[in-house]
C-alpha cells in the first residue's frame, strides 16, 4: 500500500501491519527484521514510513483511564488528540501541549516530542508524560518512566519510534474553564519589532507569530503576533466547554503546480498580513490552535508532487542573525511559502532527539522539486553555521551531517539504540537516511 | 464462563456523558492544585456497571464483537448512549475495549463469552440475559480459503457453519424472543459475495446467500409484528479478514462507515443497505450478466 507522511513527499510502497494489541504488536515485532510503527501519519516526511513493514497504531486507541480529580490520563498510543480533546474539554481537561493539528496520535507526540504554542512555559509534550509502556525489539514490554528506564524514556521522547514501538501513556491534561482562548493580535513591521513582541509576550500562554516571508528590505520579517490564554468563565460567560460542530470541509482535487507562483504567494502574504486586525477576540480552541485542521487535506493544494515543511531552530544569541539570513535567502529566491511561523522556544527538554532549543524557530512549507531541494540545502548550511538543528518530524530531506551537526546527544541517543536494538529492527526511510 | 464479579478494570467513573451537560462542567476542577500521586485507578469505585441493569431496555447485543467492525459498532452505540452486551469466544480480549466504552461514554458494558458455533449454548445464553436486549447484531464471519475450503470439505463445513448456521440460528432465537415481546430489531452483517457465487470465494458466498435469504424471510415473518430487520452487505471493508489483501480504495469502507450505516438503517427502519452505494450498482450489473458469460470471466 502506497502511504507517504503529510507532505505527500516521498510516497513509498509500504507493507502494512496493524497493532490491535500488546500481544499482536509482538507478534509483528519479533516476525519482522525491520519496521515502524505509525500512527495517523502527520508528520511530514519519511519518519514513518518502512517498506518492509509499516505498523499502524490507528487500531489501538483505547482510552485506560481517567482520573477527574488530578486530570491524569492513560491511553493506548494509537488514540487520536481530537479523540481526546472530544472527551476531556467538556470536563474541564485540556492538553498540556498540542501541536497546530489535533489529528495526531498520542504515541505520535511523545516520538516526535511535539511542541506548542505554550513551549517558552509548558516545554514539550515529553516533560508531561509521567510514563510509558514501550515493546522494545526483543519483544519485552518496558515501563518507562523518569523512576525506571529512565534512559530509554529519554531515548524515546523524540526518538521517532526508532527505541520501539509505545503501547502505551500516561499523561496529565490541564484544567480549563471554557472552551474558549483569549486572543491578542499585533502587528510588528519588522524583525526586530517582532523578536521583541515575542519576548515581552513571555508571561503569555500561548504566543505564536505569522510571518510574511516575502516581504524583503525594510519590511523584512514583518508580522502577526498572536498571543491567547484560555478564557476564565468570566470572561467568556457564553462559551461552552462543547466542542464547536464543524463540518470537514476537503480540498477536493490536487491543485496544478502553476497555481502555486512567486506572484500568487505574494498576493497572499500580503493579503494575510493586511487583513490582521490588532484587538482582542475570543476564539473557540478548534479556531485557535487547529485553523488548518478546518480544511481536509490541505496538503493538495502544493500538488501531486508533495510538499515539505522546512523547521528550523537557531539558539537564541544566534537568532536574529539566522532567521533574518534564512528569509532573506528564501525571499531573494521568490519562493515564498503560504505557511511562515515564528516562535520563541524556551529551554530545551530531556529527550535526547528532541527538538527544541532556547531560541526562535522559523517554519516555512514549500512544494518539493529539484529549486526547492537545492534553496533548502542552502538554508540547512546557515542553519548549520548558527548552531541551529532541524525538526525530525517535518524533514524528509536532509543529510546525517546537518543531523550530526545540531543534535550534540546523537551518540547518547545512538548508544543506547545499540544497547535496546542491536539489530536495528526498528527504522524508518529517514533513519536509514539520517544514519540514526 | 462469564464472571461479573470480576474486578472492574482501572476506569474512574465518568461523569455525565457531554450531550447531557451542554454547559460548563460544574464538577471539572479548575485550579491546578497538587496532583496527587498514584495510579488513576485508585479512584476508580466503578460507578459505570459490568452488568447490565434489567431496566436498560434500550440495550444492543453485538455478536462478534471482537471484530473490527463489531468493535466500531459497538462504539458508534455508544456513542448514543445506548448500554452493550458484547459477545465474544474469548470476552477477556475485550476488556480494554469495555473500559474505554465505559469511561467514554459513561454507559453499562456488560462481556459475556459465547462460541457462536456451539449452537445447544444460544437458547441458555440469551435466556441468561438481564434483558432482551432492543437491538441484536450479528457480526460473526470467516472468509477462509477458498481453494481450502475446495478441498477440504471440513473447512468448508467450518466456512458455512460461521457464516450461515450458526449466526442464523442464534438470530431465530433472538427473533422468537423478540416476537413474544412484539418489538425489536435484528440486524444481520451478511456480504455482497452471497449476491452470486463466484469461483473466488463461492463456499464463503453461498453461506453468506444462505444468511441474506435467511435474514429476508426473517423480515418478512415479523413485518407488522414490531420487529424489524435488517441485512447489511458491507462490501469491501478494511479489516483483521481483509489484511493483506490488495483493495481499491473507492471500493474499500472502513468499519467505521459500516457502523455509521448500521446506525441509520436502524434508526430508518431501511431494509437492505449497502455500505457504499456504489456497491449496489456494481452487484446490479454482477447479478445481471449472464451464466455463459460469466463463467467464462474468473471473477
Amino acid at each position: 500500500m502506497k502511504l507517504s507522511g503529510w507532505g505527500r513527499y516521498p510516497r513509498v510502497d509500504c507493507a502494512r501491519a496493524v497493532m490491535r494489541d500488546a500481544e499482536g504488536a509482538r507478534a509483528t515485532v519479533l516476525g519482522q527484521e525491520s519496521l515502524i510503527a505509525r500512527g495517523n501519519g502527520r508528520s511530514y516526511g519519511d519518519a514513518s514510513l518502512n517498506a518492509r513493514c509499516t505498523l499502524s497504531t490507528l487500531r489501538s486507541d483505547r482510552l485506560l483511564a481517567f482520573d477527574p480529580a488530578s486530570g491524569r490520563v492513560t491511553c493506548e498510543a494509537g488514540l487520536l488528540l481530537s479523540e481526546l480533546l472530544a472527551f476531556s474539554v467538556p470536563r474541564g481537561w485540556f492538553a498540556p501541549v498540542t501541536p497546530g493539528t489535533r489529528f495526531v496520535t498520542i504515541g505520535g507526540m511523545v516520538a516526535a516530542d511535539v511542541h506548542g504554542k505554550n513551549h517558552h512555559l509548558a516545554g514539550t509534550f515529553g516533560n508531561h508524560v509521567e510514563s510509558l509502556l514501550l515493546l522494545t525489539a526483543d519483544g519485552a514490554v518496558r515501563r518507562c518512566a523518569r523512576d525506571e528506564n529512565a534512559d530509554l524514556l529519554r531515548a524515546t521522547i523524540g526518538g521517532m519510534g526508532l527505541t520501539g514501538v509505545i503501547l502505551e501513556v500516561t499523561f496529565c491534561l490541564i484544567p480549563v474553564e471554557t472552551g474558549a482562548i483569549r486572543q491578542e493580535t499585533l502587528r510588528a513591521g519588522s524583525f526586530d519589532e517582532i523578536m521583541a513582541l515575542c519576548e515581552e509576550s513571555e508571561g503569555w500562554t500561548y504566543t505564536v507569530a505569522w510571518i510574511d516571508c516575502l516581504a524583503r528590505g525594510k519590511r523584512l520579517g514583518r508580522s502577526l503576533l498572536y498571543r491567547g490564554e484560555h478564557a476564565t468563565r468570566a470572561e467568556a460567560p457564553d462559551a461552552t466547554l462543547a466542542p464547536p460542530g464543524r463540518k470537514l470541509r476537503n480540498v477536493p482535487v490536487d491543485f496544478p503546480r502553476i497555481a502555486l507562483n512567486p506572484w500568487s504567494m505574494r498576493a497572499f502574504n500580503a493579503l494575510y498580513y493586511g487583513r490582521g486586525r490588532p484587538g482582542t477576540a475570543l476564539v473557540d480552541y478548534v479556531t485557535y490552535f487547529y485553523p488548518l485542521d478546518a480544511v481536509g487535506e490541505w496538503n493538495r493544494i502544493y500538488g501531486r508532487g508533495g510538499f515539505t515543511q522546512y523547521q528550523c531552530v537557531i539558539p537564541k544569541a544566534a537568532s536574529r542573525a539566522g532567521i533574518t539570513a534564512v528569509l532573506e535567502k528564501v525571499s531573494a529566491a521568490g519562493m515564498g511559502s503560504f505557511l511562515a511561523v515564528l516562535k520563541l522556544f524556551g529551554a530545551e527538554g530531556e529527550g535526547l532527539l528532541s527538538f527544541p532549543t532556547e531560541g526562535y524557530t522559523l517554519t516555512l512549507d514549500f512544494p518539493v522539486d529539484t529549486a526547492t531541494l537545492n534553496l533548502l540545502l542552502e538554508l540547512d548550511a546557515i542553519v548549520a553555521d548558527h548552531g541551529g538543528r532541524l525538526y525530525l518530524a517535518k524533514d524528509s530531506r536532509t543529510g546525517a551531517r546537518m543531523m550530526r551537526r545540531g543534535y550534540p546527544r546523537l551518540d547518547e541517543f545512538l548508544a543506547l539504540r545499540e544497547r535496546y536494538d542491536p539489530h536495528r529492527r526498528f527504522e524508518s526511510l529517514q533513519s536509514q537516511r539520517l544514519d540514526l | 464462563m462469564s464472571d461479573p464479579t470480576a474486578p472492574a478494570p482501572a476506569v474512574s467513573p465518568p461523569p455525565p456523558a457531554p450531550a447531557a451537560s451542554p454547559g460548563p462542567v460544574s464538577s471539572g476542577p479548575v485550579s491546578s492544585g497538587p496532583v496527587p500521586s498514584g495510579p488513576a485507578s485508585a479512584a476508580a469505585a466503578a460507578t459505570v456497571p459490568a452488568t447490565l441493569p434489567a431496566e436498560a431496555t434500550n440495550a444492543v447485543l453485538i455478536l462478534g464483537a471482537a471484530s473490527d467492525i463489531g468493535a466500531a459498532i459497538a462504539r458508534a452505540h455508544a456513542a448514543e448512549g445506548r448500554p452493550l452486551i458484547l459477545l465474544a469466544r474469548q470476552p477477556a480480549r475485550l476488556e480494554r475495549e469495555a473500559a474505554d466504552l465505559r469511561l467514554r461514554h459513561g454507559v453499562a458494558v456488560q462481556l459475556l463469552p459465547l462460541d457462536v458455533l456451539d449452537l445447544a449454548a444460544h437458547a441458555p445464553l440469551l435466556d441468561s440475559l438481564p434483558v432482551l436486549p432492543a437491538t441484536v447484531i450479528s457480526v460473526v464471519g470467516l472468509l477462509g480459503e477458498q481453494p481450502r475450503s475446495a478441498a477440504d470439505p471440513a473447512e468448508a463445513e467450518r466456512v458455512m457453519r460461521t457464516n450461515y448456521l450458526a449466526p442464523a440460528l442464534f438470530l431465530g432465537e433472538v427473533a422468537n424472543r423478540m416476537e413474544a415481546r412484539g418489538s425489536g430489531t435484528i440486524i444481520g452483517i451478511s456480504s455482497v459475495a452471497g449476491d452470486r457465487g463466484r469461483a473466488s470465494n463461492y463456499v464463503y458466498g453461498s453461506a453468506k446467500a444462505g444468511f441474506t435469504a435467511f435474514l429476508s424471510g426473517l423480515r418478512n415473518r415479523l413485518a407488522g409484528k414490531g420487529v424489524h430487520v435488517v441485512t447489511v452487505k458491507p462490501g469491501f471493508v478494511d479489516t483483521q479478514m481483509t489484511a493483506g489483501m490488495n483493495l481499491p480504495k473507492p471500493l474499500t469502507a472502513q468499519p467505521e462507515e459500516v457502523a455509521k450505516a448500521v446506525l441509520a438503517a436502524e434508526a430508518r427502519g431501511r431494509d437492505v443497505i449497502y455500505v457504499r452505494p456504489v456497491w449496489r450498482v456494481i452487484m446490479s450489473i454482477i447479478r445481471g450478466i449472464p451464466e455463459p458469460v460469466f463463467k467464462r470471466r474468473n471473477l
